[in-house]
């Protein structure tokens, strides 16, 4: 054995490789629950390709037939109604793993330097999900899949100029029709799992270069014993590999009870208006996205013109404000034109422009968080008293508008979406100051 | 050639001159190739010839009625509005956000208050997308009070998606996420009875 190991090594890194990465890869010693999303976020992963490549056995990204092949698996395929399931089901998980994910990291301060690029990376890896999720979901080519591409792509419709050239060209067609399908299928099953492979592949040599953060927030690399070796760090394998196991276990039991015995999670993972063919003449009464974009779309939905006067007011507010900060004058006078210029946007352009830029942008401010935090500590364990507050109203407002974004719009949805979407930006664009806020508590040199 | 003589200043902006050409060059040939493929999304030849226009014998609809015709894959409304409908029209014009229908789709025999040709203004023939995102709203054709459209309402189409209200020429309310009026299609009428949506072309106007 050693011999053939001694051929292969002089030919290809492989004893290297899994010393660096896996039995000499030192990790901190005090990982707790949330570090078991990352490896379930993988396993998720190789779930979807698996399945997803023995759906393609049967599933034809026909317009005529896409939704009977569908049924087809469901009834006739040996097993088919598993294969699918297991995929349906997966998506779900993976962006209940994801999003547990990414709450951990906000929460150790896992994106602040010198891990920036884990977390940018993993910021793109999540842009790249919700687009293979979008174009997944037109492929059974049911009712709400047509609506709920339709509605999305007309997003980009708002586009000054451009827009109805891009919305044509996306879907090949004047309409949601055969060539969309075909082309969804092709990014779903070809073009975005590439690139989420790639991605992903990128986020983990970010991160093995930089070495893994922990609930402490503190630099295991601080401490080396003569050898190199972090005093507080322990070998990826067996130590972790094993542990991760243990999630593994528990993520079978969660995600298999949800296939076996509760599939389409009563209408939320697989939805009811699903259960019949595309009808381009007929909208779904009730046309929501599935469980993961409504607080996106609770956002987007959220946009009135009522809603852009207080935005307007408020933009106002901070434009004065930015001259009682204590910065320099060179800072006051750029803030102040950005928000003057943003003041003078929101009256020029209608509501439907705002509500597609702010839902875009409701993505787009998760890559700026290791910039915007400016504590000087990392873990929530050390934070200061404001900061927690902060992520608590947080959550409430995140859950709050994907549970708004789940049901039809009345009046009062409409204020609670608003209330929750400036909750959510707030988080943001007040966080270099209330991160900067309060006592934090002394940081131990060693792990805990 | 001696090691000393490449390193000159000389002979090094020469290189990255070269060097800059050859990249430019590399990066006008990257734009070429990738054109076609970005090209071939476009709708191809056989999606731009299937537009053709649809025939609709509206005699089968009593006073009234609709119905939903498909024309280009997108639903298009026809309703034979009854003369209480057709005096709704100016009743809601204070609600309405474009009631002249200045920013909206329409030819120019339907830019009126009925938004239809004036031979026949009772026939309003309709595409039936909304102008916000682009679902096709419910018909609310009953006089009265309707949970969506209000207390006092003349009938009209109902956004199921976002709450968007229109009136029953397409016309938008005002304060609802849709922004236009509904699009009315070309159209024109082959006989007493048949409609062609798609087509205006013979129309004598």
């Amino acid at each position: 054995m050693s011999n053939f190991m001694e051929w292969v090594d002089r030919r290809f890194p492989a004893t290297k490789v899994w010393n660096e990465h896996l039995a000499e890869y030192w990790t901190p010693k005090n990982f707790n629950f949330w570090y078991y999303f990352g490896s379930l976020a993988m396993l998720v992963l190789v779930i979807q390709i698996v399945t997803g490549i023995f759906l393609t056995m049967h599933y034809k990204p026909d317009a005529s037939l896409a939704f009977a092949s569908v049924e087809y698996i469901m009834r006739d395929v040996p097993w088919g109604w598993l294969m699918r399931y297991l995929h349906s089901t997966g998506a779900s998980a993976f962006f209940v793993i994801v999003y547990l994910h990414m709450f951990r990291g906000l929460i150790y301060g896992s994106s602040r330097e010198p891990r920036e690029l884990v977390w940018l990376i993993g910021c793109v890896i999540f842009v790249t999900l919700m687009a293979e999720a979008f174009m997944g979901y037109l492929l059974p080519w049911g009712n709400m899949s047509y609506w709920g591409a339709q509605v999305i792509i007309s997003l980009f419709d708002v586009i000054p100029y451009l827009g109805p050239i891009l919305t044509e060209w996306i879907r090949g067609d004047f309409v949601v029709s055969d060539a969309t399908l075909n082309r969804f299928f092709a990014f779903h099953v070809i073009a975005l799992p590439l690139v989420l492979c790639a991605l992903v592949f990128l986020h983990i040599v970010a991160l093995h270069k930089v070495g893994s953060n922990n609930p402490d927030g503190i630099e295991i690399k601080d401490n080396k014993d003569e050898n190199g070796k972090p005093l507080d760090g322990i070998a990826f394998h067996p130590y972790y590999t094993v542990k991760d196991l243990v999630g593994v276990v528990v993520f079978f039991m969660v995600y298999l009870g949800v296939v076996f015995f509760w599939p389409d999670g009563s209408g939320v993972l697989l939805e009811k208006d699903n259960f019949a063919p595309a009808n381009s003449l007929q909208t779904p009464p009730d046309i929501v996205p599935l469980w993961y974009f409504t607080p996106f779309y609770s956002i987007l939905r959220a946009s009135t013109s009522d809603f852009l006067l207080i935005l307007t007011v408020i933009t106002g507010v901070a434009a004065v404000a930015t001259f009682f900060i204590d910065t320099k004058r060179s800072n006051k006078i750029s803030a102040f034109i950005c928000y003057a210029l943003l003041a003078v946007g929101l009256s020029i352009f209608d509501a439907k422009f705002w509500g597609v830029v702010m839902m875009g942008s409701a993505i787009v401010v998760l890559f700026l968080l290791p910039w915007l935090d400016k504590s000087p500590v990392k873990s929530i364990r050390y934070r200061s008293m404001p900061f927690k507050i902060a992520v608590g109203i947080f959550v409430i407002a995140f859950i709050s508008l994907g549970y708004l974004g789940m049901h039809p719009v009345s009046e009062l949805s409409t204020i609670q979406a608003q209330l929750c979407t400036i909750l959510y930006f707030s988080f943001f664009a007040l966080m270099p100051f209330y991160t900067a806020w309060g006592k934090t508590k002394p940081v131990p040199t060693r792990l805990t | 050639m001696s090691s000393n003589e490449d390193s000159t200043n000389e002979n090094r902006s020469r290189r990255r001159f070269i060097t800059g050409l050859t990249s430019a060059a590399w990066a006008v040939g990257a734009g070429f190739s990738v054109t076609p493929f970005v090209l071939s999304m476009n709708p191809s030849a056989r999606a731009k010839n299937a537009g053709a226009p649809v025939e609709f014998d509206f005699s089968k609809l009593q006073l009234g009625q609709m119905v939903k015709v498909e024309w280009r894959g997108q639903p298009v409304v026809v309703l034979r509005r009854t003369p209480e409908m057709m005096s709704g029209l100016s009743d809601v014009t204070n609600l309405l956000a474009d009631p002249d229908s200045v920013g909206s789709v329409q030819p120019t025999y339907a830019l009126n208050a009925a938004r239809a040709d004036t031979d026949r203004n009772d026939v309003l023939v309709m595409l039936s997308v909304c102008t916000h995102l682009g679902c096709s709203p419910v018909e609310k054709l009953a006089v009265g009070p309707d949970p969506e459209m209000g207390e006092d309402s003349k009938g009209g189409f109902f956004c199921p998606c976002h709450g968007s209200k229109f009136d029953l020429a397409g016309r938008v309310y005002k304060n609802v996420p849709a922004n236009k009026n509904m699009d009315i299609p070309p159209y024109q009428f082959l006989n007493e009875n048949v409609i062609l949506i798609g087509d205006d072309s013979a129309r004598v106007s």
